[in-house]
């Protein structure tokens, strides 16, 4: 292999191109990326980079002392594959060919259709997005934050200690139903109303409200909320229509087996845009978590590099953490096979427990509030569980 | 300075110690029956490696999954950047002591905030 394309310069592109080096690649590396920046970390961004606690700088994700003898192209959007060809196209109209493409362009946050060109209405995914947002913020007022999700969530939280009055609303009845389950998505939502954040559940938006500029959000059962800004925090689309045509099968994102392989021979798929065969629970799945795009781009760099011939470890269960109202949530396994859940050690009403989820018995899952050291003990424990079966 | 940690008897293998010390710093004793000690904090944020994955000469983060290499502090990769410092562990009479390293702290900057008595 001569020449590998990482298209998407972000965590799970870097961790792909970390990795091809690490495994002794050492052709031509070239990384494209639509955004002008090197790649940063995103979790900061509705956390410690929007509360002003830290700057760019430390949103880095390269060492300063870091040299992947890459050909970095920014700021240009890849705009097509040709499978003939093994090219990618760029928007600028050039073209790179590439023996191995890895597809890391990772997903755009949605936003409401109608409200493009209204200010004080902003989206949370990117530095750019951020740092609008904390400008917003600084100015002080009413927020209300459109989806409960954990991104919206971080986003009340941290605009709660900024000073701000604070409304999230949730169309469906409980925020964090769909990763956590009913019970405890309703105790870890919990924490708007402990900190005196509205919470506002089981009610649609209509529309926004204002001319050039938001001043409020108009709901489907009729009532108004006054708002000085709005996040829409509604979740986020797998960035893959450049893929159209190629020949890469799409499907929620790329379609991909448990080690990133496509349908297509030579192109791996790792991050926020694979949806990958999960072999623990037999069907594919995509996992918007920090640390599966840091870990799984290793074994889709295996098979790229063996033309396909190594078999996948199995992957540790989905990880992720969320910081809210300074309490720290941590959360691993599939929620959604669970027929059971219980509060194995602490209290919800102290914000400081452990909950394990089990199906048919058996640990499928388990949440952390406050509680690291059980919680990476379960998580262990888990893991093996996993792997054994 | 040579500070008592705990009895090796008392901690088996696969786990840690947290000695409650400014900075803490912690004594991990490995499957395979060997002992080391680091700064407990992880140099990202706030969060104690003593509560951390432990995995061979490895140990990682509860938090964000960077990973320490008990032999020499080294991180492998973001979000921390900075190694931990590493200590000498000597053990006498089965009990377990460290030996602190002269070397400045690498902790993180909400902690090096409070320490200078700023904002937490
Ligand atoms: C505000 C926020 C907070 C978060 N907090 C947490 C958290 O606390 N815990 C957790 O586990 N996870 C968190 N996440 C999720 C985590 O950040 C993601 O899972 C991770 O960033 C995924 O990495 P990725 O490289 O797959 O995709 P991305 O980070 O989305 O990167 C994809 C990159 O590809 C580029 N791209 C897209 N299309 C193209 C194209 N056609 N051509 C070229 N480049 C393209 C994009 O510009 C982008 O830079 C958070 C995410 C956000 C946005
Ligand atoms: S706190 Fe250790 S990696 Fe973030």
């Amino acid at each position: 292999m001569r020449t590998v394309a990482v298209v998407g310069a972000s965590l799970a592109g870097l961790s792909a191109a970390r990795s091809l080096r690490k495994r002794g690649y050492d052709g031509r590396l070239v990384l494209v990326g639509e955004e002008p920046h090197r790649p940063y970390d995103r979790p900061p961004l509705s956390k410690e980079f929007l509360a002003g606690a830290i700057g760019e700088a430390e949103l880095a994700l390269e060492r300063d002392d870091e040299d992947l003898q890459a050909e970095w192209v920014l700021g240009t959007r890849a705009t097509g594959l040709d499978r003939t060809e093994r090219a990618i196209r760029l928007a600028d109209g050039r073209e790179i060919r590439a023996d191995g493409v890895v597809i890391a362009t990772g997903a755009a946050a949605r936003t409401l259709p109608g409200t493009e060109g209204l200010a004080g209405v902003h989206v949370l995914r990117t530095l750019d997005d951020a740092r609008a947002l904390r400008d917003g913020l600084a100015l002080g007022g009413r927020l209300v934050v459109i989806g409960g999700g954990f991104v919206g969530a971080e986003v009340a939280a941290t605009a709660y200690a900024l000073g701000l009055d604070v409304t999230v609303v949730e169309a469906a009845p409980t925020p964090l139903a769909g990763p956590l389950g009913p019970a405890m998505g309703g105790i870890v939502s919990a924490l708007h109303t402990d900190h005196g954040v509205r919470l506002l559940c089981g009610v649609g938006v209509k529309g926004l409200g204002g001319e050039r500029r938001v001043d409020a959000v108009l709901l489907e059962d009729g009532r108004t909320l006054p708002a000085d800004i709005v996040v829409v925090g509604v979740g986020a689309r797998p960035c893959v229509d450049w893929l159209e045509g190629s020949g890469v099968a799409l499907d929620n994102g790329v379609k991909c087996g448990a080690d990133g392989r496509t349908t297509l021979a030579g192109v791996v798929a790792v991050g926020d845009c694979a949806n990958w065969y999960d072999p623990h629970t037999g069907a594919h799945r995509r996992v918007e978590h920090w640390t599966g795009a840091l870990e799984r781009p290793d074994s889709a760099v295996a098979t790229l590099l063996a033309g396909g011939a190594v078999e996948p470890g199995v992957p540790r269960p989905p990880y992720f953490w969320s910081d809210q109202y300074g309490v720290r949530i941590q959360f691993a396994g599939h929620a959604a096979g669970a027929d059971d859940v219980t509060v194995e050690e602490g209290s919800t009403g102290d914000r400081s427990f452990l909950a394990v989820y089990r199906r048919a018995g058996r640990p499928v899952a388990v949440l952390g509030m406050n509680q690291p050291r059980l919680f990476t003990r379960w998580r262990k424990q888990l893991t093996s569980a996993a792997t054994a079966s | 300075m040579m500070i008592p940690a705990c009895r090796l008897a008392d901690l088996p293998r696969g786990e840690a110690h947290r000695l409650d010390i400014e900075p803490p710093v912690s004594v991990f004793h490995t499957d395979d029956g060997e002992l080391f000690a680091i700064d407990d904090t992880c140099t990202h944020q706030d969060a104690s490696l003593a509560d951390g994955w432990l995995e061979g000469c490895e140990v990682e983060c509860p938090l964000h999954a960077s990973k320490f290499d008990l032999r020499t502090g080294a991180v492998d990769a973001p979000p921390a950047k900075l190694p931990v410092r590493t200590h000498e562990v000597v053990v006498e009479d089965g009990m377990i002591y460290v030996r602190l390293s002269a070397q400045a702290p690498n902790l993180p900057p909400c902690i090096s905030a409070r320490l200078a008595g700023g904002p937490a």
